[in-house]
């Protein structure tokens, strides 16, 4: 896989979810959940601290719920190839307004930097397409990073599925809130459900 | 001992019941893996137009579904055989951490006259992976208690927040038979 323009994971998410509006996005475990609250803390943000592989499929069960709304799954390839399955469950319901973007460091950057199998096999452009996603997209610009950030408004044309390969820098870490009753009622009361 | 090719024959209403219980709890995801068992009940989740029928590669898809849903506003309930229980295991963590209304209904193998031996330690254990997850068990083990176990189930994962799994026995989905 080519090492060349590799992205700045937080220049890629603040770019995300600068114009936002009225999306809901998910951050799988790992360092997406952290670089979503690093792009500043939101109503409508559910931050994954567990339950890894289950990103894309909480974005299904949100998409299915909402038909409305853009649901933005954000996630690295490590919680993604985890859940990779999920990729075939979402290409037969084809929900038109989810989207998912990997952030592709083709390690796991938690438990140390391991390489993923991303760094020398795997193509999660190439399963998102076979499992049925027609949009599915390799990101190696910011222009790219942009263009999709105006797509995943448009919940008619998804499901859409964005690998961007970005650095492997550790930064610094910036906590999301950890209630995860919390963060779901939170979301709820967003969107305007009352508590049971 | 109960032939499935026998209960299809009779078209048991079982399924019916548990379809009515859940339209009138207004559930509307259903995530499943396929089960000969849930075949009835799968094809009226697929026929309704108020339940959406989604079929999962593997199990713990499922529950990460439900809990999306929820926070969407949504109910759902989740559809498996034991075997899949096992695969479920550490996405059951997001049940109290998120704490969203959680129901499934699994049919049994590995009990009740099984004939295929590589059913029996999941079967054996689907109960106890349940409660060490924090899941309370019910069970219906004939047609005659299908409707008021469903109802109680419901009730308790949909109003008081009480994850609930129903096994549905193999004495009453009939043990599945092989023959040569």
């Amino acid at each position: 896989m080519s090492k060349a323009n590799l992205l700045d994971r937080r220049q890629v998410v603040s770019t995300l979810l600068a114009n936002r509006k009225d999306v809901v996005a998910i951050g799988g475990l790992g360092a997406s959940t952290n670089d979503m609250c690093a792009a500043g803390d939101h109503a409508r943000n559910f931050y994954l601290w567990g339950g890894m592989g289950g990103a894309a499929m909480i974005g299904l069960g949100m998409a299915l719920a909402q038909p409305k709304l853009p649901v933005l799954v954000i996630t690295g390839d490590g919680e993604m190839l985890m859940g990779m399955g999920s990729l075939a469950t979402i290409g037969l319901q084809k929900p038109s307004n989810l989207s998912i973007v990997v952030l592709d460091n083709e390690a796991y950057g938690e438990t140390g930097g391991q390489t993923s199998h991303t760094s020398a096999a795997a193509d999660l452009v190439g399963v998102a397409r076979a499992c049925g996603i027609g949009d599915a997209r390799a990101i190696s610009t910011m222009a790219e990073v942009e263009a999709f950030a105006k797509a995943v408004h448009d919940v008619s044309a998804g499901p859409r599925f964005a690998n961007v390969k970005i650095d492997s820098a550790s930064l610094d870490r910036i906590l999301p809130v950890r209630d995860g009753t919390y963060i779901v009622n939170r979301i709820r009361g967003d969107l305007g459900f009352q508590p049971i | 001992m109960h032939a499935r090719a026998d209960a299809a024959d009779t078209a048991p209403n079982w399924p019916d019941d548990i379809f009515a219980t859940l339209q009138r709890f207004d559930v509307r995801q259903v995530p499943y893996v396929p089960d000969a068992g849930h075949s009835k009940l799968i094809q009226r989740v697929l026929a309704s137009s108020t339940m959406r029928g989604i079929p999962l590669t593997t199990e713990e898809e499922g529950v990460a579904l439900l809990a999306g849903a929820w926070t969407g506003g949504q109910r759902g309930v989740l559809l498996m055989q034991s075997s899949g229980v096992g695969n479920c295991i550490n996405m059951l963590s997001l049940i109290p951490i998120l704490r969203f209304p959680f129901l499934t209904l699994v049919t049994m193998r590995g009990e009740w006259g099984e004939f295929n031996p590589w059913q029996v330690p999941m079967g054996s254990t689907t109960q106890g992976v349940f409660e060490l997850s924090g899941v309370q068990v019910l069970r219906a083990s004939n047609a005659a208690e299908v409707p008021a176990v469903l109802e109680a189930a419901a009730a308790q994962a949909y109003n008081a927040l009480t994850p609930t799994a129903v096994l549905l026995s193999q004495r009453l989905i009939g043990a599945k038979v092989f023959t040569k």
